[in-house]
């Protein structure tokens, strides 16, 4: 069970400047700067502090990194093309429905987001979903009610996946009494004990050590639950995810770690912050179970997590999931997105996780265009529910400041 | 009553809570097979074995965070580190996860942990093993932090910090585990948290004096009545968070005298913490400024007599009686 696809890697590395020493790589990026200008810079200030993206589209490769990375996932997809069609035909239809459904919600959701922060409606940082969806569907929605889901601060759209009402999600950006934690969280803090939720975190890692502990409390209790723990990739380079990691094999915990690799920390892409692209691989220095897993293909991380659940289940094994997908927006509300080109981002948009799905559930015969219509107008309705249940719950009591500080 | 060591006290009160209650656990590097670094876990591991009492790597942040996640979850784990120092490494899993864990989730997450070691100097360890760091971790809403300074006090202690559903910060004293005392044997015995204790009643001069100072500031009592006739008063606050803030002003208000001593630095300490709680409800009952006694501004360190000189000690808080006394 060790499937961990180097294709992607190889690639990318016969371009990676990723070793070379800081100094060497500014001056090749800055020379590539000038020389390469096929691509347009969303902003006009970010070309020349050590970005990768102006290195990597060099003439004589005829496109980027990203652009082969693309074309590459493509092929793969193709390949397993069959066996994704297969693992449809097997799944159960009003499952499928319910998934594309929640991959739809979730865009729109976040799109919403989008608006109504330029509106000043939502405070404080907003970190959004959108062209991560497959990897929060694909995996949570294999889960039992009673598994246990922790995240990061991204994470509107997995509080929706468990269960937290759009309506408790949008009020909680609002800062409202409405809010799935009555106002005072926002946007990184969703929870819900009632539906496993154990929250949004807003330290990069912290909710690794957290989740960690999540699966030892189903052990010890012999609960049989698992522990689906996510954190972006930025969060692999803190010091918790090896301390967590190492325990969770050594003890044999449920825990099924997904690192949701959408490519930048912040605005530091990943091969200017790691020193391998390889992530999954991590995880066989504590001998532990992993697997590459293609982010934009749900039926994939469906099918991974899975596989994931039933190690878990039989002996407590962990598993590390790399789900490498792509962040469509930026990092938060306030990026200003300088460190990548729109060519970049249209790349990956080609690789849509909704417009993948759609395709192969058209093609199964399981949904047809109409379906997706309903699909959107039912997203739709529900988000406008959402903001209008937010608009018109009240602020917190004042007397809310100093309740759950003690229990 | 039975008399114990501190040590033995605090091994009774996690032996006592393990049987009690199955979701609690013990944690910690060394706590084990090893039977503890510094004891308190002696024979635990082998009466309950490996789920009650349990061996970690030497991975301060991780294991923290593994008991916040498994008392969200319902467990009751005691985390022990091995010194305080260390857990400067878990600091993130302490101030950012476990304290606020219950407000960020809106009410619907208790975490019922404790985190628990020696705090403060021991031996001459040097600067790394030497910090009193509660001023440190009682600055966070969301936590509350115990330090004991007698055997009864730490086995009532920490049973209630076990039986609490929030995060509670035990602070011991590796000098003090062999001091011993009469402790009470009812199995039900606990000492609620927030609640001060007059360990010696006075009327001239309060002395707040916690964890190790507090037997020092006892011997200096008994050597200020011997010698100078002044009757102190020495209150031990026992959890500086929540502050028992009515049993010293009642004190000041008597005595009209305040001296502070404490193990921690002493720039931004719990004693300028006391002091300014004092101006703010007893500062017209004063009659002398507060006094404080402190370890040295300087990192601790390991030469025996620099070592005492940066501690506190008798004659340093006799010192600052008599002067408060002006005598």
């Amino acid at each position: 069970m060790y499937i961990t696809s180097y294709l992607y890697y190889n690639v990318a590395l016969t371009q990676n400047i990723g070793n070379w020493p800081v100094k060497v790589r500014r001056n090749f990026i800055l020379a590539r700067t000038a020389t390469s200008r096929k691509t347009e810079a969303i902003t006009k200030n970010g070309s020349g502090n050590g970005v990768k993206k102006a290195a990597s589209k060099t003439e004589e490769t005829n496109g980027s990194s990203d652009f082969a990375i693309v074309e590459l996932a493509k092929a793969e997809y193709l390949k397993r093309r069959k066996s994704q069609l297969e693992s449809i035909k097997k799944t159960d239809k009003r499952l499928l429905r319910e998934m594309l459904y929640q991959m739809v919600l979730g865009r729109r959701f976040e799109e919403k987001c989008a608006e109504v922060y330029r509106m000043g409606k939502i405070g404080g940082f907003c970190h959004l979903y959108i062209g991560q969806e497959a990897i929060g569907v694909g995996s949570m929605m294999a889960l039992e009610p009673n598994d246990m889901v922790i995240t990061s601060y991204r994470d509107h759209v997995q509080a929706m996946i468990k269960g937290i009402t759009p309506e408790a999600v949008m009020a909680e950006l609002y800062g409202k009494e409405g809010g799935c934690v009555k106002g005072k969280g926002g946007s990184m803090h969703m929870f819900s004990k009632e539906l496993e939720f154990y929250g949004g975190h807003g330290i990069v890692g912290g909710q690794i050590g957290v989740g960690t502990g999540m699966a030892y409390a189903a052990k010890y209790k012999g609960t049989g639950q698992v522990a689906l723990c996510f954190f972006g990739e930025a969060a692999v380079n803190q010091g918790i995810f090896h301390e967590s990691l190492n325990m969770a094999q050594l003890w044999k915990l449920p825990c099924i770690y997904i690192c949701e690799n959408n490519q930048y920390g912040m605005g530091t892409s990943q091969e200017r912050a790691m020193s391998t692209r390889n992530i999954a691989k991590k995880a066989e220095a504590f001998e532990m179970a992993n697997e590459f897993v293609d982010g934009m293909d749900v039926m994939a991380v469906r099918d991974a997590t899975i596989r994931a659940i039933e190690r878990a289940r039989k002996d407590g094994s962990p598993t590390l999931l790399e789900v490498r997908a792509y962040r469509f927006m930026g990092h938060s509300m306030s990026d200003p997105g300088n460190y990548r080109t729109r060519d970049e981002i249209k790349k990956y948009q080609e690789r849509d996780p909704i417009v993948l799905f759609q395709d192969s559930l058209k093609e199964s015969k399981v949904l047809t265009d109409k379906d997706f219509q309903k699909i959107e107008a039912e997203a739709a309705e529900a988000v406008e529910r959402a903001v209008k249940f937010a608009d018109e719950s009240p602020f917190p009591q004042e007397s809310e400041l100093f309740t759950d500080v003690y229990a | 009553m039975a008399v114990l060591t501190i040590r033995d006290a605090l091994n009774q009160a996690l032996r006592e809570e393990i049987i009690r209650d199955e979701n609690v656990f013990v944690m910690g590097e060394e706590v084990a097979e090893y039977d503890g670094a510094y004891k308190v876990t002696r024979g635990l591991w082998k009466e309950f074995g490996d789920k009650r009492v349990v061996d970690t790597p030497i991975t301060e942040l991780g294991f923290a965070g593994v008991g916040v996640g498994a008392a969200m979850a319902g467990l009751r784990p005691v985390v022990e580190f091995m010194t305080w120092n260390f857990s400067i490494l878990a600091a993130d899993q302490i101030i950012n996860h476990a304290a606020k864990m219950l407000y960020m989730s809106g009410g619907q997450f208790k975490v019922p942990i404790v985190f628990r070691g020696p705090n403060g100097s021991a031996y001459q360890v040097s600067s790394q093993h030497s910090q009193a760091l509660e001023a440190f971790y009682s600055n966070f809403p969301g936590l509350k932090v115990v330090m004991p300074s007698t055997a009864a006090d730490a086995k009532g202690l920490l049973k209630s910090s076990i039986r609490d559903d929030n995060p509670v910060l035990f602070l011991e004293q590796e000098r003090m585990y062999g001091n011993k005392g009469e402790v009470p044997d009812d199995e039900d015995f606990t000492i609620p948290l927030g609640v001060a204790d007059v360990k010696r009643e006075g009327t001239d001069c309060t002395i707040v004096a916690r964890s190790m100072t507090v037997p020092l500031a006892l011997q200096a009592a008994d050597r200020l009545q011997e010698e100078f006739d002044v009757s102190v008063e020495v209150i031990d606050p026992r959890t500086i968070k929540p502050l028992d803030v009515e049993t010293i002003v009642s004190s000041v208000k008597k005595t009209n005298r305040l001296v502070i001593a404490e193990e921690s630095h002493y720039f931004a300490s719990v004693g300028a913490e006391i002091s300014h709680t004092i101006m703010e409800h007893a500062f017209d009952y004063l009659d002398a400024p507060v006094k404080r006694i402190s370890t040295a501004e300087a990192p601790n360190p390991y030469a025996k007599n620099l070592e005492a000189l940066a501690l506190p000690d008798v004659d340093k808080i006799i010192a600052a009686v008599k002067e408060v006394c002006y005598l």
